[in-house]
């Protein structure tokens, strides 16, 4: 992708400022609506789902103790990994986005809720709430773009390390709780900043530990202790719950910003913003993943990211109801809603996330005829220098553009 | 319990023990309402079965309940009224539904029994003293009565008791059938006044239905105009010693536009105009306040508001705040709508 600013065809250029104030108070309208109407039914919706969870999540556990019993194995972890599934994305990301906050029960509050990841829900509140919602797909501002170990966007320079941007993505995603503990925590950047002596970063991060302490105590010690003869199987059981929860919640969330045609933005255009503009940019940089009730209770309504990132304070619940009005809304301004059902999502995302590995044009223009010379080019670019890279990378735009306006022709 | 802790973080086992019995012995103080018995129209009595760390009330105290109204939690006191004899465990507590009154419509026409709420331990003053009075006078309102009964109900070792009580009709009277019994067994010389008809009681009439007054302690609960009257009068005639009253509606909160902000724990106070957000003028006053997108999605500044009203400037809705009530506002979308105690 590259930031919307520098396209040829700009998606939003037919849009007047009336046009985007306009689109922001119908915004408003459709959000006071929900508003308006929040009640009994969605307080019942978050405690039946939390109840659902947490017995989930008991029978499981309980199951596991006879994890050593193959059934008992297989059942008990399809059991917790779906239980963790619940308790991360439609309780807690939501539950700590403030979505429930009005109705002032203390025990589902954003301010007292902790979730079973490794990242302690403030430092997650302050990294996702304020930082990714509010600087969405601005490039330089919002982290979650690539998660600061990822070439997501074509207008970044490519460098040889991008090669191993496939591998670590995945790795990332098995691990994933812990790559966003890391990036909550800034880690990365504290690093290269030479800023790990801050005692603030110092008290961040011992509490980050002190909470993967807990986490890794309770699912790989206590649980699989309690398990007696089954320690080694519980454990197993264990792991992979947590491996599935993580993975998916990956695929979840690559689905809500990477797939192509989502927008990213330069980090100038948001100066000034309003609150129409505000909105477009959500409208521009989320895509959805379309499916059945489950798949939506199951990402956390997240398959609404869209719906999600325009009103991230509406209970998840209603924004399957609101999806009809604010794609009728894309429509009447001639935008692109971005839907699809997962597994094309996911595979677009990870298209993007290989295609980016590689130098600008290198993917679209290798064939099995030409495979050899462009891997050669390939090699020359990793292991040559910066003006190796910048000559063959000439090449390789120039190879675009005649093999388009070929295609065009054509 | 704390290895019970290890394996349920980032849950507490009282989360997973609330599943299964909300009322045990060390969960958060919570009742089950058990039935709900209409008095009059629109009064109801509501039995609740409070869980098991609840201790005993006294007669004439009342109890703040914390009940889901439309899916928010509300807070109320309600007097209790119930016989501290009664074998089956469970209070109860009498509500008159006020006009527009959100938790009490919610508790005498919709509450359904089997229905949890949220508990303090019971509290308040207006109670007998341990050297009961020889003589008494109760003088009640609507549902000021609500102590009293749970007062009559449960002293019977008063002998010389008057209870002068105003509702609208004779069918108005919240326990009336109870009341005219224990007047026909002579427990009580009760007088009814029932003001549709004839009008308000002053002071001064009171005085003259009751001519001993001066020798007798004296317990009112009712409107605040009511109980402002009897205490002028009483220390006009120099026994304001002898007169307990209890307020059991705070008192209505005026919001407009803008007030004075008072952060509690900060100290510091401020003028804040309709239009500006809290966040704002607090920080224009040199307040360090938590904060984060300024839009009013992230959360990052919510406070609990102690006392007061504010408005939200993306809707104008106003959200107030009881004392106790502490519920949390983002205050970087929320102006004042009034005077504000923030715990801050």
């Amino acid at each position: 992708m590259t930031v919307l600013q520098k396209k040829a065809d700009n998606p939003i250029e037919h849009l007047t400022a009336e046009d985007i104030e306009l689109i922001g108070k119908e915004l408003d309208d459709i959000r006071q609506s929900v508003i308006d109407t929040r009640g009994e039914n969605d307080a019942r919706y978050i405690r039946k789902v939390i109840d659902v969870h947490r017995k989930i999540e008991l029978g499981s556990r309980a199951v596991l103790l006879a994890s050593g019993f193959p059934p008992a194995f297989v059942v008990g972890t399809i059991g917790l990994s779906v239980a963790k599934i619940l308790e991360n994305m439609e309780i807690g990301h939501n539950i700590l986005h403030g979505q429930w906050d009005w109705m002032r029960d203390p025990k589902i509050h954003s301010t007292t809720w902790e979730w079973d990841m490794a990242s302690p829900a403030d430092q997650w509140k302050h990294s996702h709430n304020e930082m990714h919602h509010t600087y969405t797909n601005v490039v330089g501002k919002d982290n979650d773009l690539g998660y600061g170990i990822m070439r997501v966007d074509e207008d970044q320079p490519w460098q040889p390390f991008h090669l191993g941007q496939p591998l670590w993505s995945f790795i990332n995603a098995c691990f994933f709780e812990y790559g966003i503990a890391a990036y909550d925590l800034e880690l990365a950047g504290t690093i290269a900043k030479k800023r790990t002596g801050d005692p603030e970063f110092r008290a961040r991060a011992k509490a980050v530990l002190r909470k993967i302490g807990r986490q890794v105590r309770k699912d790989y010690v206590i649980h699989p202790l309690l398990s007696g003869p089954n320690f080694l199987p519980t454990l197993a059981a264990n792991f992979t719950a947590n491996l599935v929860r993580n993975l998916w919640s990956n695929s979840v969330i690559l689905c809500g910003h990477f797939p192509e045609g989502v927008e990213t933005f330069e980090k100038k255009s948001i100066e000034g913003e309003t609150r129409g503009e505000w909105y477009l940019r959500q409208m521009l940089g989320s895509a959805n993943i379309s499916g059945s009730k489950a798949m939506h209770i199951m990402t956390g309504n997240l398959s609404h990211q869209i719906e999600h990132h325009l009103f991230p304070d509406l209970p998840s619940s209603r924004y399957a109801e609101i999806a009809p009005r604010i794609r009728d809304l894309f429509d009447r301004y001639g935008l692109k809603y971005h839907t699809a059902p997962l597994p094309q999502q996911v595979g677009s995302a990870w298209h993007k996330i290989i295609r980016l590995s590689l130098p600008n044009g290198w993917l679209e223009l290798t064939n099995r005829r030409n495979l050899v010379p462009q891997l050669v080019a390939l090699y020359k670019m990793t292991t040559g220098g910066p003006k190796v890279r910048r000559t063959l990378q000439r090449k390789l735009t120039a190879g675009v553009r005649l093999s388009r306006a070929a295609a065009a022709a054509a | 319990m704390r290895f019970a802790e290890l394996a349920t973080t980032p849950l507490l086992p009282a989360d997973y023990l609330d599943l299964v019995n909300p009322l045990r012995s060390g969960a958060d103080l919570r009742g089950r309402i058990e039935a709900v018995v209409p008095e009059t129209r629109d009064a109801a009595t509501i039995v609740i079965r409070p869980g098991a760390d609840w201790q005993p009330h006294r007669p004439g105290q009342y109890v703040r309940i914390g009940i889901d109204v439309d899916g928010v939690r509300m807070w109320r006191a309600y007097s209790i009224t119930s016989d501290l004899g009664r074998t089956d465990g469970c209070f109860t507590v009498t509500v008159k539904a006020i006009p527009d009154g959100k938790v009490s419509n919610h508790l005498v026409r919709r509450a359904q029994p089997g229905t949890i709420v949220q508990l303090d331990q019971a509290t308040g003053e207006f109670c007998l003293p341990e050297q009961r009075p020889a003589k008494a006078l109760f003088v009640t309102a609507g549902s000021g009565i609500t102590p009293v009964m749970g007062i009559l109900r449960n002293h019977p070792e008063l002998t010389d008791v008057v209870l002068v009580h105003s509702a609208p009709t004779a069918d108005d009277v919240v326990f009336g059938a109870d009341l005219r019994q224990l007047a026909a067994d002579g427990r009580i010389r009760l007088v009814e006044q029932h003001t549709d008809t004839a009008g308000m009681l002053d002071a001064a009439a009171i005085a003259e239905l009751v001519p001993d007054l001066a020798e007798r302690s004296t317990w009112a609960c009712g409107p605040i105009g009511m109980l402002e009257a009897l205490e002028e009068h009483w220390n006009a005639a120099g026994i304001a010693d002898r007169l307990y009253t209890e307020r059991f509606r705070a008192k209505v909160l005026v919001t407009g536009e803008g007030g004075t902000v008072t952060f509690t724990k900060n100290g510091t106070s401020l003028e804040a105009d309709g239009a500006t957000p809290i966040l704002d003028a607090a920080e224009d006053a040199g307040v360090l306040m938590p904060s984060g997108c300024r839009m009013g999605i992230c959360f990052g500044c919510v406070l609990p508001l102690r006392e007061g009203a504010v408005r939200d400037l993306r809707n104008g809705e106003v959200t107030t705040a009881a004392p106790g009530d502490g519920v949390l506002i983002q205050t970087c979308i929320s102006a004042a709508a009034g005077a504000c105690d923030i715990d801050h």
